[in-house]
């Protein structure tokens, strides 16, 4: 098999909604994978679906190498999860938190300490969880995800409702996981967060995948719609054909003085999503 | 058994910061020390708050905290987390059970200690209200299950509690509501109490505490297996 994580087919329905159809993933180890697509796309349904928290109706899912849904407690201690939804134990101190998790693992008091200093809760280590900054409380999750060393992450929304810096923060935890060699599975409906973090995305709509790839290939692949935008010394801006039939323009334009600046606008994940879909991916 | 263990001192590490269920155990406990010493009237019952008190204690404060631990760890999805991480309901069932077990037995201690019950009769105080303990839990169990938040489960849990931990003490005073309240676990154990040292424990007591401790699990088993702890 060799992948970390991989689906054949999965299907899934609520009812008469059918909230996956076909999901075909394969996740290598030590990748960072993105999973993008509107709120509603199905992004938590395939999470819990790889996680056992879920049956699929029709398809499989294997973690490493493993069917979901014959996942052992041990299996369980390979992999981590937070979810928006997943709750702390708030009148507990974060040491207290992850004390339970630690005990639950059979990983010493010791880790504890570490683990809190990986993400940047050190001083809080006394502070009731329900007292913590929404940044914060992402940070104590990742913790708890983090205390078994699991090899796999599943990260849902990690950093949904979260101002830049503290969505900064978690980015630098993410990225420094990956160089630990962890396989990561992200979801998100951010195109920028994907763009900075993930080797490989998916975009997900109406339960489908419709595009698959390293966000640059993906981009690569929608360059029909590159442009060429002229900034003109009277403060008005022109755009131009990515094209041999340009170059007569601008090279009048800079002849004349009168262009000031010239950059190629590329199509990033949120314009590719927008033409495949005709929806906005933070929708 | 490792599980169950880890849920136990969570739960102890949150005794005295949820102030909702640390008030269901102290609340009787207190009263019963303050009114025993405080309120003497003539031709009352010797120890007549004890037995009062402790029948009430057991059919609202083990019902309650089951309840209510249970029913806040599924809105705040911190139950899902506990199973995520291999935790198995019967484990978490069993540590939480335990804890509330242990801390209403604590106070059970205190009634014991105020209403002086020695020997025998300590033996019989104490079997009573643990067999009244774990009913309770057993029904407190049924409704966090069941209910998906803590407002729902306060909503049930109120009423239940209120026949439950309120029969025994109106009965007293009216002869239909004691018939009536005959059924009840906390009736038989109120009078089982009463009858510390005047009378034997009788067979209908005892069948009614079976009958309705075999309604209580199977109440509990079909609670779960609709529900689960999810």
């Amino acid at each position: 098999m060799g992948y970390s994580i991989m689906t054949d087919g999965i299907t899934k329905s609520f009812g008469e909604n059918k909230v996956l159809d076909g999901i075909e993933l394969k996740i290598s180890g030590g990748e960072i994978f993105g999973l993008l697509g509107p709120s509603g796309a199905g992004k938590t349904t395939l999470i819990k679906i790889l996680t056992g928290q879920l049956r699929q109706d029709s398809g499989a899912a294997f973690i490493g190498g493993i069917d979901s849904r014959r996942l052992s407690g041990e299996d369980r201690r390979r992999f981590g999860i937070t979810m928006d939804n997943f709750g702390v134990y708030e009148r507990l101190s974060c040491y207290e938190n992850l004390k339970v998790t630690a005990g639950i693992y059979g990983v010493g008091k010791a880790e504890i300490g570490k683990v809190l200093g990986k993400v940047g809760l050190s001083d809080a280590a006394k502070t009731p969880a329900g007292k913590l900054s929404k940044g914060m409380t992402v940070r104590l999750k990742l913790a708890r995800a983090f205390m078994s060393d699991p090899d796999i992450l599943f990260l849902d929304e990690p950093t949904s409702g979260l101002d830049p810096v503290s969505a900064d923060g978690i980015h630098r935890l993410i990225l420094s996981e990956k160089e630990r060699g962890k396989t990561i599975f992200l979801t998100t409906h951010t195109m920028a967060e994907a763009e900075k973090l993930c080797d490989n995305t998916a975009l997900l709509n109406e339960g489908r995948i419709v595009e698959y790839g390293a966000p640059e290939a993906i981009c690569r692949r929608y360059d029909h719609q590159r442009m060429l935008k002229i900034h003109l010394t009277d403060g008005t801006d022109i755009e131009l054909p990515h094209s041999r039939n340009s170059a007569g323009t601008i090279a009048e334009l800079i002849g004349s003085g009168r262009a000031e600046t010239i950059h190629t606008t590329e199509p990033d994940l949120e314009t590719v999503f927008m033409e495949l879909t005709g929806k906005e991916l933070s929708a | 058994m490792k599980n169950t263990a880890v849920i136990f001192r969570k739960q102890i590490s949150d005794t005295l910061k949820n102030k909702t269920v640390l008030i269901q155990f102290l609340m009787f406990p207190v009263l019963v020390v303050i009114f025993e010493n405080a309120v003497k009237i003539e031709d009352m019952p010797e120890h007549f708050f004890v037995k009062l008190f402790a029948a009430v204690f057991v059919g609202m404060a083990p019902l309650t905290c089951m309840s209510a631990i249970i029913s806040e760890e599924k809105e705040k999805n911190t139950l899902r987390v506990l199973m995520m991480s291999n935790v198995k309901p019967a484990e978490y069932l069993a540590g939480t059970g335990v804890y509330v077990f242990l801390m209403c037995m604590a106070g059970t201690a205190v009634f014991a200690a105020v209403g002086g019950y020695s020997g025998a009769g300590l033996a019989r105080f104490i079997a009573v209200m643990s067999a009244g303990i774990i009913l309770s839990e057993l029904t407190g169990a049924v409704i966090g299950i069941m209910c998906r938040n803590q407002m729902t489960a306060t909503s049930v849990t109120v009423p239940v509690m209120m026949i439950l931990s309120f029969l025994p003490m109106l009965s007293m005073f009216n002869d239909t509501i004691r018939s009536a309240a005959q059924v009840t676990y906390s009736q038989q154990i109120s009078e089982l109490i009463n009858g510390i040292g005047v009378s034997d424990v009788s067979a209908g007591s005892l069948a009614v505490i079976a009958g309705n401790l075999a309604l209580a699990v199977i109440l509990f088993i079909a609670a779960y297996r609709k529900k689960g702890l999810e």
